[in-house]
């Protein structure tokens, strides 16, 4: 048995590294770019917003671009060859909480929309929430 | 009936009278597209959700049977079905509208090899005339079920496989054909103790390793008795690996056939290969069984391979047990 996951383990297909890496980089970094491309935007044409409502106002458009982009079903085409590179930008946190909302809308509102909605966002707000507090807990003690 | 450890002869005859299938938008882009019998564009077909699409294609795949047939509702005397859907529900709300005595089965994607074993059965006892043994599967209902929405924009793993959109249909009946179902060896329960619920085909390969030695050896025929041995869906890797495990015991198969496998061709997509309960019921009922009443092929070792984990196991550690089950199916000579 333990050779027969030896065997599997050996002649497993892998995926290739470098092209994967490449193409998260570039897609992430293209987003990225377009996120400060907002920031630089809202700076220039709402001169009296303080830089943290500046920064939340572009997070809050790049929000709306990942949630639109999942409901018109693009960015699964995007994910599926940038990997990491559309997942980790908040972006790709809006995809994960809007596609299980979309998938389980036959569900209901409550049981389904609802409740299915943090089934893959629900440990990164845990752990987000909780790393958030303890961080403040340290701050407020220094 | 006569039974010789796991191995089953049937003594009366038990024909394959007639198969359906019908198959969903991506296997209609198949090489095999033009076997198939039905080729939906749409893979809600029309419904409000994909079970309900799922159970369509079920009802399509019997009405379809009957239609090549050429027989009525009123002679099934009892329908045996099964899919991925927990609790089986598409099996039972697409035989609901079908008015029929109804057995469900599951052995997830090795459904249809229980049911042929099960229908075969009843076939030889000459209790039963006409039975249908369906299986079916749908990539969006398996999807949501097992793993993530599909709009999420995350990648698949080079070992995962593409669950078919489909549903094959096979007639087992008294009625004179030449292509017979003449025995079954069932397997056991096999588990290697694979853990990567995205690695189907490593999981699945040692289940069919099992069952072909212990068929070998009730049987004592050898791998070139039969013109094909065609198992379920081991994709390419898991049809690797069954080869890896052959080789060890000195057996070359050189007329394997994996439904998995061929069904997509070189689809990059599909990474591994198609899986599911209607993958090996739509290119059995679709392809293989053209092929044998063509007299292509005349002796075959028909191996549905199911993966039997469910959602809550694997996310509690438990690794992927296994079957696979050995049905002899041949041609009348002459």
């Amino acid at each position: 048995m333990n050779n027969y996951l030896k065997m599997v383990e050996k002649s497993s297909p892998k995926t290739k590294m470098l092209p994967t890496l490449i193409m998260a980089f570039l897609v992430g970094g293209i987003i990225c770019c377009i996120g400060e491309g907002f920031l630089d935007m809202y700076k220039t044409y709402f001169p009296m917003l303080t830089e943290v409502e500046l920064r939340n106002a572009t997070s809050m458009t790049m929000i709306f671009l990942g949630v639109t982009l999942t409901a018109f079903g693009l960015y699964d085409k995007i994910g599926y060859y940038a990997g990491a590179g559309s997942i980790i930008p908040i972006t790709g946190f809006a995809n994960s909480v809007m596609s299980p909302a979309m998938e389980f809308n036959r569900e209901g509102v409550i049981y389904g929309v609802c409740s299915k909605m943090f089934v893959i966002a629900g440990p990164i707000i845990v752990f987000g929430v909780t790393a958030s507090v303890i961080i403040g807990l340290v701050g407020m003690m220094l | 009936m006569r039974i010789d450890k796991n191995t089953i002869y049937f003594d009366n005859p038990v024909s394959i009278y007639s198969t359906s299938s019908i198959v969903g938008p991506i296997e209609s882009k198949s090489k095999y597209r033009n076997y198939f019998d039905e080729r939906v564009d749409d893979d809600m077909f029309g419904e409000k959700s994909y079970e309900k699409a799922e159970c369509k294609f079920q009802i399509r795949a019997i009405q379809q049977l009957l239609n090549n047939a050429g027989l009525y509702i009123d002679n099934i005397d009892l329908s045996i079905s099964g899919d991925l859907i927990n609790q089986i529900a598409v099996s039972s709300f697409a035989t609901r509208s079908l008015n029929l005595p109804f057995i469900g089965v599951y052995n997830a994607c090795a459904s249809l090899g229980e049911a042929l074993f099960l229908g075969a059965s009843l076939i030889d006892s000459g209790n039963y005339n006409n039975i249908t043994c369906t299986t079916s599967s749908h990539f969006a209902s398996a999807e949501r079920q097992y793993r993530f929405p599909l709009e999420l924009g995350n990648q698949k793993t080079p070992t995962s496989q593409w669950t078919v959109t489909g549903a094959g249909s096979i007639l087992l009946s008294t009625m004179n054909n030449k292509t017979k179902i003449k025995g079954a060896t069932l397997g056991t329960i096999t588990d290697y103790g694979v853990i990567d619920v995205n690695n189907m085909g490593a999981a699945m390969a040692p289940a069919v390793y099992t069952t072909l030695l212990k068929h070998f050896e009730e049987t004592g025929r050898d791998a070139d008795y039969y013109d094909c041995i065609i198992t379920g869906d081991l994709g390419k890797f898991g049809s690797s690996l069954l080869k890896q495990l052959l080789s060890k015991d000195n057996i070359q198969l050189s007329n394997h056939f994996d439904c998995g496998a061929m069904i997509y061709g070189d689809n990059k997509k599909a990474i591994q290969g198609g899986s599911g309960a209607g993958c090996c019921s739509v290119m059995f009922g679709g392809y293989f069984y053209k092929l044998l009443q063509k007299k292509q092929i005349n002796k075959v070792l028909f191996m549905p391979t199911g993966a039997l984990l469910s959602k809550d196991t694997s996310l509690q550690g438990e690794t992927i047990p296994s079957i696979s089950h050995a049905i002899i199916i041949e041609n009348d000579e002459e």
